[in-house]
This record gives C-alpha cells, sequence and structure tokens, in this order.
C-alpha cells in the first residue's frame, strides 16, 4: 500500500500549472455549517464529482453540469460569505468534488485571503481525495486545511464502492499530513462491504504510519438521500459503528482523536 | 366579594399546589381586592380590553417588581435588619447569601438576582482551597438554592472576566441540571476568552444555561454595575425595576385604520401615551403610597437606593402589527422573511422607542428620567400573538436571516430583549461553532443571546427554564415544587414552545441550495 500515484481521472493534467479561473459551477452554498471543519463555516457545494459512490447522499451533485444554471463567479461566492462572515471561523468548499475545480478554489481562497475583511477566515476543503499533488501544493499557500474522505484502504473494494482506484486517496492523505494541512480523514462505513475487522485493523495501522494523533470521523453510512442499489446498502447498527471506532482506537501505537457518528 | 370569596376557597381547597403555592397566591387575591391606582377612563379601557397589560401584577404594588441588592456590599458591610455580620470564608459566605435571599423580596416573592456570584464570591475563594473543594461547596449551594427558591426566574450573572469560580459554578450546572438558578454570561469580545464561551455553550448543551449577554453594549446603556436578572431583564445593580407595563402591537394594529404613516403618528402614540399613564400610576403608588423604598430594609441599608431605580415600558405582538400593517396597505409581507415588512418593523420599534425617550416617567432616574424599553417575551395566558419583536414560533427562517432581522432592534431595548435559536444536535460536537455565533452576533449589534438545543429536557419558556418533566407533571395533575413550572405549562399551551423551529446549522447534503 504505497499510495503511487497515477495519472489524473479527468479534468486536470497532472503536470500542468494549475491556474485561478473566475467561474466555478456550484451546486450550492449554506452560511452556517458546523459539520464542515473547525467552527461555523459557510459551505459551498460544487457541482460535479470524479467518483460515482454507491453511498453518494447528494447524488444530484454527481453529473459535471458546466452550464449557465451552476456558474458563479467568485464575487458572487464572495457576497454570501461577507454577510455571514462575523459569525464565521472560515470557508469550506465541498461537492461533489472540490478539487475537480481546482483553478476556481484557487481563485476563491485567494480572493478570501486577500480581502481585508475576509483574510481570518479559514479556507478549508473537504475532498475525496482523489486528484493530482499538485493541487494541494498549488493550493497550499491559501489552504487552512483539507478533510479526506477515505472509503476504503482496500483498492478493490474502494473500487467496488466508487468507481475508481484509491492510490490518488492515499497520496493525498500522505501528502497533506506532510504539509501539515490534514484537518480530519473521514471513515464511511458500511455495513458487510467496507467494516471487515481485520481491514479495520489495517487501515488504523496504515493510518498511524502517517500520523499516530489523526483526527478521525467513523460516519455510518445512513440511506436517506442515497440512490437505491442491489443488493440494499445496509447502515451499520449502533454496535457495529462503535465496533469499528473501539477496532479503530486500538491500533498499536496510535492515539487517534475519534469521532463517532 | 362573593368571586373573592370563590376563588379564594378553590385555592385552599387546590390539591396540587404546595402550601407556599397557595399562600403566595392567596395574597395576589387579596390585594385585588383593593382599589386599583387611579387611571383615566381611556387608560382603564385600553387595560380592561388587555391592549395594555399590567401583568396581573396586583392593584397595589408593595414591592419594586425587579430587585438587584448590592450583594458585594452586603458581603462587605453585612446586614443590620437580618444580624448578620461580615462573612470571613467561603462558608459563611454561603450561608450570608441563603439567609440574604429568602429576604429579598419581588414579584414573585422570590429573588430575581442572586448576584454576580464570581465577583461576590472572589474575595473568599483563596488560593489553598482546591478546585474539587470548591465544587464541593458550590454544589451544596447549588441544591439549596434550588430547594429554597424554587424559582426559575432566580437569575444570577458571570464574566466577563474568567475565574476559578465561574468554571466551577458551570461544572455544578452540568453535573446537577437543575432549573434554577437562571444564569446569565456576560461576554466582552476583547476580555472573555472563548475558552470561557465554549465551557459555557457546553452547559447550554446540557441543561440549557447560560443566557449570553453583550457586556459593552450593556455597560454603555446601564454602566459597569448592571445584570441581567429573571426573563433577561437588564438592569443596574443597586436598583431594578419599579413595574412592567407593557403594550399589544397587535391589540394597537387592529384598532388602526389608515396607513402606515398615521398609525406611526396617531394611534400608536396614543397606546403608548395609555401605557406610560397606567406605568405611572403604578410606580406612584408603590413609592408613594406603599412607601417601599422608605421602608424596606434593602433600601434603608444602602443595598438598594431609588435613584438606581426606573420602570419598564414592555412591547409584544410585533410581528402581528407589521404584517397587519402591511395589509392595510394592501401588499404582501411576513415579518421575519421579507425586507420591507423587516423594515417596518424596525421603524415601528424606533417610533417607540423614541415616544418613551420623549416621556418622562417620575422616580426612574435609572434610566435617566425615563422608562427602558424593553422586548417582554410572553407570559402564560398569550393567545395568537407572538412575544416581544420574535419572529413567529415555527415561522422563524435560517439562522443568518433570524439574527439579521432580529439584531437592528437589539440596541433600543436597554432593559432587554429575547429571540430564543433551537439549534440541532449535531453542534454539540462542534462548540467551537457556537462561539462563532455568539461573537458574531453581538459584532452585529445583539445584545441578548440564547439558544437551546431542540433534543434537551430543558427548555426556555419566555427566557425561564423548565424541565420538560416537570411541565408534564402540572398537565397530568401530579403537582411540581417550582412556581414557574405553572406558568410554563399554561405558556406551552398558548405558544407552543416546543414547536420551535431547529435551526439547520449542519450541512444540509441531501438538497444543497
Amino acid at each position: 500500500m504505497t499510495g503511487t500515484v497515477t495519472s489524473a481521472p479527468q479534468a486536470h493534467p497532472q503536470d500542468a500549472a494549475i491556474e485561478p479561473v473566475g467561474v466555478g459551477f456550484v451546486a450550492g452554498t449554506i452560511p452556517f455549517s458546523v459539520v464542515d471543519g473547525p467552527g461555523n463555516r459557510f459551505t459551498i457545494f460544487l457541482q460535479g464529482c470524479n467518483f460515482d459512490c454507491v453511498a453518494c447522499h447528494n447524488p444530484q451533485t454527481i453529473p459535471s453540469a458546466e452550464g449557465a444554471h451552476f456558474a458563479r463567479t467568485v464575487d458572487e461566492v464572495l457576497a454570501g460569505v461577507r454577510r455571514a462572515a462575523p459569525f464565521l471561523s472560515g470557508v469550506t468548499v465541498s461537492g461533489g468534488e472540490a478539487t475537480q475545480q481546482p483553478g476556481f478554489v484557487l481563485a476563491l481562497f485567494r480572493a478570501i485571503k486577500a480581502d481585508p475583511t475576509l483574510g481570518r477566515l479559514t479556507c478549508f476543503i473537504d475532498s475525496n481525495g482523489a486528484c493530482p499533488p499538485a493541487v494541494w501544493s498549488t493550493l497550499d499557500p491559501v489552504l487552512g486545511g483539507a478533510m479526506i474522505d477515505l472509503k476504503c484502504l482496500d483498492p478493490e473494494i474502494h473500487r467496488s464502492m466508487t468507481g475508481e482506484p484509491n492510490d490518488e486517496v492515499l497520496a493525498s492523505i500522505r501528502q497533506l499530513q506532510a504539509m501539515g494541512k490534514l484537518y480530519e480523514v473521514r471513515l464511511l462505513l458500511l455495513a458487510g462491504v467496507n467494516d471487515d475487522p481485520e481491514l479495520l485493523r489495517r487501515t488504523g495501522e496504515w493510518l498511524a504510519a502517517i500520523d499516530p494523533h489523526m483526527r478521525l470521523k467513523v460516519i455510518g453510512f445512513r440511506d436517506h438521500g442515497a440512490r437505491p442499489h442491489d443488493p440494499p446498502l445496509v447502515a451499520p447498527t449502533s454496535e457495529q459503528r462503535e465496533a469499528a471506532a473501539d477496532l479503530l482506537a486500538a491500533t498499536p501505537g496510535a492515539a487517534f482523536d475519534i469521532c463517532l457518528i | 366579594m362573593n368571586e373573592l370569596v370563590s376563588r379564594a376557597t378553590d385555592l385552599v381547597r387546590d390539591g396540587e399546589l404546595s402550601y407556599d403555592q397557595k399562600l403566595r397566591r392567596l395574597a395576589i387575591l387579596a390585594t385585588e381586592a383593593l382599589p386599583y391606582p387611579e387611571i383615566s377612563a381611556a387608560c382603564q379601557e385600553a387595560l380592561e380590553k388587555r391592549v395594555i397589560c399590567d401583568m396581573y401584577e396586583g392593584h397595589a404594588p408593595y414591592t419594586a417588581r425587579y430587585i438587584l441588592p448590592d450583594y458585594e456590599k452586603a458581603v462587605r458591610q453585612g446586614l443590620g435588619w437580618l444580624e448578620m455580620e461580615p462573612p470571613e470564608d467561603l462558608d459563611d459566605a454561603l450561608a450570608f447569601l441563603l439567609v440574604m435571599y429568602a429576604n429579598v423580596p419581588s414579584v414573585t416573592t422570590y429573588p430575581v438576582y442572586l448576584g454576580d456570584l464570581d465577583k461576590v464570591l472572589a474575595p473568599f475563594v483563596t488560593d489553598d482551597l482546591s478546585d474539587a473543594e470548591l465544587d464541593r461547596k458550590l454544589r451544596r449551594f447549588w441544591i439549596q438554592i434550588d430547594r429554597i427558591v424554587p424559582d426559575a426566574f432566580a437569575h444570577l450573572d458571570l464574566g466577563p472576566h474568567d475565574s476559578r469560580i465561574t468554571r466551577s459554578i458551570l461544572r455544578v450546572e452540568r453535573s446537577l441540571c437543575q432549573a434554577v438558578p437562571n444564569i446569565t454570561l456576560k461576554v466582552h469580545p476583547q476580555i472573555t476568552p472563548d475558552d470561557l464561551i465554549e465551557d459555557a455553550v457546553n452547559t447550554v448543551f446540557h441543561n440549557g444555561k447560560p443566557h449570553f449577554v453583550n457586556h459593552p453594549m450593556m455597560v454603555g446603556d446601564h454602566g459597569e454595575q448592571y445584570a441581567s436578572v429573571s426573563c433577561y431583564n437588564s438592569l443596574k445593580i443597586g436598583g431594578g425595576s419599579h413595574t412592567l407595563v407593557r403594550i399589544n402591537l397587535k391589540e394597537v394594529a387592529l384598532r388602526h385604520q389608515g396607513d402606515i404613516d398615521s398609525f406611526l403618528a396617531t394611534t400608536l402614540p396614543h397606546y403608548v401615551e395609555l401605557t406610560a399613564e397606567l406605568t405611572e400610576a403604578r410606580i406612584r403608588s408603590l413609592v408613594e403610597q406603599q412607601r417601599f423604598y422608605d421602608t424596606h430594609w434593602l433600601a434603608t441599608e444602602g443595598l438598594i437606593s431609588l435613584d438606581r431605580f426606573s420602570a419598564m415600558f414592555g412591547i409584544f405582538g410585533l410581528a402581528e402589527c407589521v404584517n397587519l400593517l402591511t395589509q392595510y396597505e394592501g401588499r404582501e409581507g411576513r415579518y421575519g422573511h421579507d425586507a420591507d415588512a423587516n423594515a417596518l418593523a424596525v421603524r415601528v420599534v424606533e417610533r417607540v422607542a423614541e415616544l418613551v425617550a420623549a416621556r418622562p416617567m417620575p422616580y426612574c432616574e435609572g434610566g435617566g428620567g425615563r422608562c427602558y424599553l424593553h422586548s417582554q417575551s410572553g407570559i402564560d395566558i398569550d393567545h395568537e400573538v407572538t412575544a416581544g419583536t420574535r419572529i413567529p414560533v415555527g415561522d422563524e427562517p435560517g439562522m443568518l436571516d433570524h439574527i439579521t432581522t432580529c439584531a437592528p432592534h437589539h440596541h433600543l431595548f436597554a432593559s432587554g430583549i429575547s429571540d430564543i435559536f433551537h439549534v440541532d444536535e449535531t453542534a454539540m460536537r462542534n462548540p467551537r461553532a457556537m462561539v462563532d455565533i455568539i461573537r458574531g452576533g453581538f459584532a452585529s449589534g445583539m445584545r441578548d443571546f440564547t439558544f437551546n438545543l431542540d433534543s434537551n429536557e430543558f427548555i426556555r419558556i419566555t427566557g425561564y427554564l423548565v424541565r420538560k418533566s416537570d411541565v408534564m407533571n402540572v398537565n397530568e395533575h401530579r403537582g411540581t415544587r417550582h412556581g414557574s413550572d405553572y406558568l410554563a405549562a399554561g405558556a406551552e399551551n398558548s405558544y407552543h414552545l416546543t414547536q420551535r423551529a431547529v435551526k439547520r446549522v449542519r450541512a444540509n447534503e441531501l438538497s444543497p441550495k
């Protein structure tokens, strides 16, 4: 499990420089969110995702719909942020997949940091981690932190859950930790799919090797919003969720900061 | 007389009320047999139609409604009337305060102010006292307060500075989860640390306390010596409020014919003056006839002084008033959801503030010779009218819109205003988010900020707290030892307060918009 980086799935060639882009494709925004990073945050959901997760809670944001309907300028988004700014710790770009529009995220974060009234806000990304390293290195100067979903450590199960391999995800987690920008790793538990005890043990060890004090959010799948699936996806029971969290907590040498949802 | 006899008979034979609860209700009944202070026929009619309301304080007020004794002074000088020497250590001080609480009157007969306890107790908490010992002593004291002062209007204040006592009180609060005492944390943006506000937020998640106030705004209106008491009533320490008379803006709007300008020019001033007339009559009765301030030991020992008192001018039903006025002009518009309606609401409140500021009031030096404006958060018998300047329960917009609708009113209400925000329990995992929102609220001009967890056993009624289980005891005729629970049961039936719109401060992942 070395996390070799392969070519980018789409949209952004790996080696091309990322330039700021003034227009993004935005599925929606909410002025107050308490679940998208530290403190109260303005959250921007971008439209379009490079994964097609079976358990996605907002599948309507998956198609890349680069139409006028979703187009928003940086200034338009900033107008919303300004109104909420006195109440915020920061801004989080989520999705869809935030890193699919790195130029827009770069332009937005730069504009926030350059604005004297908004500069104190931290800029976070909530991502599936499937992007080339250039995205993180380019955003680094304006990035406060990132929350990365790790759907599964096992590449085959990951592919069955998302339609894509996980090597970029693993590489992103390593890279962000090395940059000091890994805020949290999120583990979505799907009963009977990615909650095998041995798999969770290996996951804990892999994560502990990167940072034994990592902040982990363990999220039990809930079926509201998700598309119907055959066979049906199963939400873990609270006992199963707790057992998974206990397994991760018992990782040798680790002292994870675990939040179980 | 027959009615009096029959009501008294019902009271003494009531199977649920406690002895003390009967005694206090009988006293109210007795003053209702006395003549009402002299008022004009127009004022009398407005009172009978409940366009204006005297809060059923009784016909012959013989105590100020809200009294804020100077407890810091009391522990320095001792109490002559009660034969208490100044305390020498923490045990002395806690016993001293309990004795005092049992002897401080108010409209509820219980004290509505228990002191700024971090400051009152500071001289007695020495370095050799461990935190564990401090917690143990305060815990015992807390249980005594709740049993001796069984009334959720009893209120103490903390902050804006952090202290060991403050932290201990918050720990005790979380461990006991009592409805009494109610608590306010004074927040100063530079002085109060995030960490203390976060500790307080976590306490709210346990038991709905404390309430938060904007310290610099309060100091601007009242000076450093102020406290928030009862249901968000901010008043001067060493003073208080003689009375509270309130005006039902919905009823005023219902009596108006014509456009908004004529409402503001004629109808509203007419009823504001009738409210002021009633206030003045009640103040004169208390001060000149019953001579409360000449005779009560708190006054004769200098723990309160008349020149630090004023009276509260309450308004309520703003939402219905604004919606009616908008309808009269043939427009659509709903307070809390429409920019024009929100702007009209500010105009109405500013007009009331202007009229109150222009009306001299006797014995109100505490307010510069004027009443304090107050957004009155309702009583148990109100029906189909929204408390204070709030947005109707269940109709509240998202939290940011809710705050920006309410905030422009706050600076006008020196003696307090409350808008209660309900948040869902995802906030519990991120208390710092509530710290951000509280700080943002104050930076945006809010004076008072209070929030509840929608799943909490504790609910705020108009400002005071009750346990849902105690209200159930009233509804199911099992009785309860807190007098405020009876008011809460009535208010819940009138206001449906448990149906307040829960603020969605989590990511709405199902339908981001």
